[in-house]
C-alpha cells in the first residue's frame, strides 16, 4: 500500500503540470492564470480539511451516526449547488433535496441493506459521495430539459390542455423527451466504461495496489448504483417540476426559459 | 328571445406582474352568432378570450359560462365544451388522424371524416402528415380537431393572421356555416374590414376596456390604424357591443 502514498513532495512535483497550464493560458492570452491558481489552492485545501475530517468520521471507534450526518450535509451542498447551476427553475432546492434524499436512500439501501457493504463510517460516506455527485449533473439537466421544452412547446401544450386533457397528458409527450435527454448521458457513459475511460473508484484502487478484477467488480457495483440513482433522481425531478409548472385548475404558468 | 348569454363578464380585471392587462371588463356574449372581438395589438382581445376557457384567470371580477360562474365548473369539462383555435397552428406529430384522436381517442372514422367535413377538408387529408399541411390546411386542421370534441362553442384567437387572403376567406366562410349551424363563437382580430365581413355583434377593446362610444367611434375612423391604447378615454363602462345585420 505504500506505493499508493505519494507523499507531499510527489503532490508538489504534481503541481508541474498546473504550472504548465498557468503558463500556456498565459503566453496565448487566456487571463485564466488567476481561476487556476486559486482554484487548485481551494481544492488542496478543501480536500485536505475533508481529509482531516474524514479521518476522524471513518474512524472504526468513531459512531457511525457521524457518518450519516456528513451525508446529510452533502445533500445540503448538492441542493445549494443544484440552485446555483439552474436558478431559473422554481423550487429547486427543496425538490433537489427531495429526489437526492430519494435516490441515495434507495441505494444505501441496497447497498447496506443487502450486506454488499457493512454499514460503517468507511463505506457510508465514499459511497453516499458517489450517489449525491452524480446526482447533480443530472439534476440540472432534467430540471433545465424540462422547463425549456414546456416554455419552447407552449403553444402545442396549450393546445392540448384546450382539448380538455388534464396537465398531466399535455405535458407527457415534452417530459418524455426531456426526460430521455437527461438519462442518456449517464447511459452512454456506462455504455463507454472502460473502453474510453477508468472510472475514479476502480482507478484508485488500482493505484492503490487492489487485485484489478476487485476494483472491476467495486467498479461495477458502484455504476449500476449510480445508473439507478440517476434515473430515480430524473423522474422526481421531472414529475415534481412539472406539477410545479402547472396549476392545480390545469393551466401552464407563465416560464422563462432557462437559456441554457 | 331571451335567451342565456354565452358569456358574462363582471367588473373582470387581469394583471400580469404588476401590468394591467385587462381593467374592470363588463360583457355580454350572446347565445347565437359571431361577436367579435375588435382591437389594436395589445388591446388585451387575445387574454380575454383564453379567460373564457380558463386558460388564464381573472385577478378581479367574475367570468360566467351560461349563467354558472367559471370558478364552479370543471376546467377540463368546460374545456371540451368549448373548442379554441389559436392564432399559429399547432399541429401534434403524426398525421392528422392522429391529431384528432388526441382529440377523443375513442372517435370513429366517421367522427373524424365528419369533423374535417365540418372545417371544409376532404377526409382523404386523414393520412396526410400533419406538419406537411399548408398554414390554411393546418389552421382548418385544428378547427377540425377542436370540433372532435363537439363543443358548443368556439373561441378563435387570430385564426386567419397567418393565412394568404384565400385562405383566410375560406375559414372565415367555414366559420359562418358552423355559427349559422348553432354554434356561437368568438372571434378575436384587429382587422376591420374581417369584424364587417364576420361580426353579428362587434365588441372593441382597446387599452384593455371596452371602448367607450367615443373611443369606438375613433378606432372604427381610423381603419384600424388606431395603434395605441395609452390614450383611451374609456372608463371601462358597461357599453356592450352592438348588433350589425
Amino acid at each position: 500500500m505504500d506505493d499508493a502514498a505519494i507523499g507531499w513532495g510527489g503532490l508538489v512535483l504534481s503541481l508541474i503540470l498546473v504550472a504548465v497550464a498557468v503558463g500556456l493560458s498565459m503566453w496565448q492570452g487566456l487571463r485564466l492564470e488567476r481561476d487556476m491558481l486559486w482554484a487548485t489552492g481551494r481544492a488542496l485545501v478543501q480536500l485536505l480539511a475533508v481529509g482531516y475530517l474524514l479521518v476522524v468520521i471513518v474512524d472504526e471507534d468513531t459512531p457511525v451516526v457521524w457518518a450519516w450526518a456528513w451525508v446529510a450535509v452533502m445533500l445540503g451542498v448538492a441542493a445549494l449547488t443544484v440552485r446555483r447551476r439552474a436558478p431559473e427553475v422554481p423550487d429547486i432546492t427543496r425538490m433537489t433535496l427531495l429526489a437526492t434524499s430519494g435516490s441515495a436512500l434507495l441505494s444505501l439501501f441496497v447497498v447496506f441493506g443487502l450486506g454488499i457493504y457493512p454499514v460503517v463510517g468507511r463505506a457510508v460516506v465514499p459511497i453516499a459521495g458517489m450517489m449525491i455527485g452524480n446526482s447533480i449533473g443530472s439534476i440540472v439537466v432534467a430540471s433545465r430539459r424540462v422547463l425549456d421544452e414546456l416554455a419552447d412547446r407552449r403553444p402545442e401544450v396549450e393546445a392540448r390542455l384546450a382539448l380538455g386533457q388534464p396537465w398531466q397528458q399535455a405535458s407527457k409527450p415534452f417530459v418524455r423527451s426531456a426526460l430521455r435527454t437527461a438519462l442518456t448521458s449517464q447511459i452512454e457513459s456506462t455504455k463507454a466504461v472502460g473502453l474510453v475511460f477508468l472510472p475514479g473508484a476502480m482507478t484508485g484502487l488500482i493505484l492503490a495496489g487492489a487485485d484489478p478484477v476487485d476494483a472491476v467488480l467495486v467498479q461495477a457495483a458502484i455504476m449500476y448504483l449510480i445508473l439507478g440513482c440517476v434515473a430515480t433522481n430524473v423522474v422526481i425531478i421531472g414529475l415534481g417540476l412539472t406539477r410545479r409548472l402547472f396549476t392545480p385548475d390545469h393551466r401552464l404558468v407563465r416560464l422563462a426559459r432557462t437559456g441554457g | 328571445m331571451a335567451q342565456t348569454p354565452l358569456y358574462e363578464l363582471v367588473g373582470v380585471s387581469l394583471t400580469i406582474d404588476d401590468a394591467t392587462i385587462l381593467d374592470r371588463v363588463d360583457l355580454t356574449v350572446p347565445g347565437e352568432g359571431i361577436t367579435v372581438l375588435l382591437g389594436p395589438s395589445g388591446a388585451g382581445k387575445s387574454m380575454l378570450l383564453r379567460l373564457l376557457n380558463r386558460l388564464e384567470v381573472p385577478t378581479g371580477g367574475e367570468v360566467r359560462f351560461r349563467g354558472e360562474p367559471l370558478a364552479d365548473l370543471d376546467p377540463l369539462a368546460l374545456r371540451r365544451k368549448v373548442g379554441m383555435v389559436f392564432q399559429r397552428p399547432a399541429p401534434f406529430p403524426g398525421t392528422v388522424r392522429d391529431n384528432l384522436l388526441v382529440a377523443d381517442p375513442d372517435a370513429t372514422a366517421d367522427e373524424l371524416a365528419a369533423a374535417l367535413r365540418d372545417a371544409r377538408l376532404d377526409a382523404a387529408f386523414l393520412d396526410r402528415a400533419a406538419d406537411e399541411l399548408s398554414g390554411g390546411e393546418a389552421q382548418r386542421m385544428c378547427l377540425a380537431r377542436t370540433l372532435v370534441t363537439r363543443p358548443e362553442a368556439l373561441l378563435m384567437d387570430e385564426p386567419t393572421s397567418a393565412l394568404d387572403p384565400d385562405a383566410r376567406h375560406r375559414l372565415e366562410r367555414t366559420v359562418r356555416r358552423l355559427a349559422d349551424g348553432g354554434r356561437p363563437l368568438v372571434w378575436v382580430t384587429h382587422d376591420l374590414d374581417q369584424a364587417e365581413r364576420l361580426a353579428d355583434t362587434v365588441v372593441v377593446l382597446i387599452g384593455g376596456r371596452i371602448a367607450d362610444a367615443a373611443a369606438r367611434a375613433g378606432f372604427l375612423a381610423h381603419d384600424g390604424a388606431f395603434g395605441d391604447e395609452g390614450d383611451d378615454p374609456g372608463t371601462g363602462g358597461t357599453q356592450e357591443g352592438e348588433t350589425h345585420g
